[in-house]
């Protein structure tokens, strides 16, 4: 534990020497204030007319209007961002040579891959948590509940841990930053959308299509349904992308 | 402290190093001296577990590089080639995450710290960022990279590659004065970098062990004379035989303008010599000694010697 601590510290502090950790972070609240601003808009234009009408009046809910389409939508944002928290990770102590003190150091490869994830997790968290900001106001102008609001934001954490590993697997897999940051972006775009081909497929392959699409699995917590399935599913991807880059750094030193 | 045997190692169709044996004792500084491409750095890649072999045994410290790697890691420092710094780190900084990764106790871990940052001489550059500063620091703080964790043994690539006449000096000054304390095992190929800084060398060329032992033990083999490269201001056709005439002195040539004057191993005709130039009026320019292991080297490298 204590070796997978001073890796991730180690990136942590390389995201803020350079001033990729502040860019990530700007851009990113800069996206997530128009999505919550245009949803606000329209809740409040919404309300304008419910006003006139009580039937509308009972189905204006803060949770479902404001907060689980500004969820929905950071997550196409979240395709084009985190590779970027990830392309350096492994991609650049290659080209540096720096992988060579890592690898002489006396630390497992596995430390050294949970290490670098568990960095990139942290990011993801604190970026989350700065975005929190715009939950508050809508506690102080509205009476949203807690519960659909969190489940939201671990529905949130769990797609960007996904994007993530995925991101570290290409990272580990070649030397050139672009390429670890084009092939999560198009892989991770194919895994969101991939309940689209669902709808024209049936059977067994329908079934199997629509429970490998991000899509289905991550509207549940939004809505603030949570559901083991769809943290099994989540859970066993990044697990499944962990271990390939692990399989794929040794298979590297081994040839 | 390191012991190899008949080491191999393979890229595909390509053999980086081929059946290579060697040993250094505790304490001394060896060279691995051999022209590019020779399997220098393979050969300390495998050593510092970075690489497996192919096939063939290594051991650090008594610790096997295959069944151990995590305890030959833990007893050895090592400087790769390309050296492995991150740029947007400050020297102290750096060094106190390797020492972080290298396991050194938390408490004991800003000593360590300071005790590379003065040993090797970078006193003055430890808040500055890695990227900015020269060629000599980075070279310097690579060393003392390797050296945060005390190691017995260290591994050092190519350590004075890329550097001017003044920084090459201070760097092998800085690796003698490790002598005795750790085994340090060097590569490169450049031959007074061993005769200056080393005990013994191995010499290995397209991945052969060529040569290998102590530099005295080396230099008898090559040969049973002792010799100096003679010349002269004044070159009249007769110095051959005057020089000859000396007593002691067993061959006399001619090489490249100059004389090239062998005599038995165990005198020093130097004085005979220069007082004979100097009496005969042909004028001494300069004289300096044959290098034995340098004319083995040669050979080695041009391909005229098979182990």
């Amino acid at each position: 534990m204590k070796n997978i601590w001073a890796i991730a510290k180690k990136e942590l502090g390389l995201y803020f020497r350079s001033p990729v950790g502040y860019v990530v972070f700007c851009i990113f609240l800069l996206i997530w204030g128009f999505f919550f601003v245009s949803a606000v808009r329209w809740f409040a234009d919404y309300s304008l007319q419910a006003a006139q009408n009580p039937y509308y009046a009972q189905q204006m809910n803060v949770n479902q209007m404001v907060l689980a389409p500004t969820f929905q939508n950071i997550t196409i944002f979240f395709l084009l961002l985190l590779p970027a928290l990830t392309m350096r990770l492994f991609a650049e102590e290659k080209k540096l040579g720096t992988d060579e003190l890592l690898f002489t150091s006396p630390l497992s490869v596995a430390q050294i891959v949970a290490g670098k994830y568990l960095a990139s997790l942290i990011m993801l968290a604190v970026m989350l948590a700065l975005s929190a900001v715009s939950v508050v106001f809508t506690f102080i102008y509205g009476n949203p509940e807690l519960a659909p609001i969190l489940s939201g934001y671990l529905g949130l954490f769990l797609v960007g841990a996904a994007f993530m590993a995925v991101g570290l697997f290409f990272s580990a897999l070649t030397e050139s930053q672009v390429v670890a940051v084009i092939v999560p972006m198009g892989l991770n775009l194919l895994f969101y959308i991939l309940s689209w081909a669902a709808a024209s497929a049936s059977g067994v392959r329908k079934g199997l299509l629509d429970y490998l699409s991000f899509l289905q699995h991550f509207d549940g917590p939004v809505r603030g349904v949570l559901e083991s399935k769809d943290l099994v599913y989540f859970l066993s991807f990044c697990f499944l992308w962990l271990f390939l880059t692990h399989s794929v750094i040794l298979s590297r030193r081994w040839r | 402290m390191i012991e190899v045997r008949n080491l191999t190692k393979r890229y595909g169709e390509c053999v980086a190093v081929r059946d290579l044996t060697f040993k250094v004792e505790a304490g001394r500084i060896w060279g691995l001296l051999g022209p590019n491409a020779a399997g220098k750095t393979t050969t300390m890649r495998i050593l510092t577990g970075y690489l497996p072999a192919t096939s063939g045994q290594a051991s650090v410290a008594g610790f096997d590089v295959f069944e151990k790697p995590d305890d030959v890691k833990r007893s050895i420092g090592y400087l790769p080639e390309n050296v492995p710094l991150y740029q947007d780190m400050t020297v102290s900084s750096y060094l106190s995450f390797v020492a972080e990764i290298k396991q050194v106790p938390k408490a004991k871990r800003k000593a360590a710290v300071g005790r590379v940052v003065e040993s090797a001489g970078l006193q003055d550059v430890r808040g500055r960022l890695i990227k900015n500063i020269s060629r000599g620091f980075k070279q310097r703080v690579g060393i003392a990279q390797a050296m945060i964790h005390d190691p017995k043994v260290l591994v050092l690539d190519e350590p004075t590659i890329g550097l001017d006449p003044a920084q090459i000096r201070d760097i092998r000054e800085l690796i003698r004065g490790l002598r005795g304390e750790h085994t340090i095992l060097l590569s490169t190929h450049i031959l007074p970098e061993v005769t200056q800084v080393c005990d013994g060398v191995v010499i290995v060329n397209q991945g052969r062990l060529m040569a290998s032992g102590s530099l005295e033990s080396l230099a008898a083999s090559v040969g049973k004379t002792d010799g100096v490269l003679v010349r002269l201001r004044r070159s009249g056709s007769d110095e051959t035989a005057l020089f000859r005439g000396l007593p002691g002195v067993e061959k006399v040539g001619v090489e490249g303008g100059e004389l090239r004057i062998e005599w038995g191993r165990g005198h020093d005709l130097r004085d005979d010599i220069a007082r004979l130039a100097l009496d005969k009026g042909l004028g001494l320019r300069e004289m300096r000694p044959v290098a034995g292991i340098e004319d083995l080297y040669m050979k080695i490298v041009s391909g005229g010697l098979e182990q």
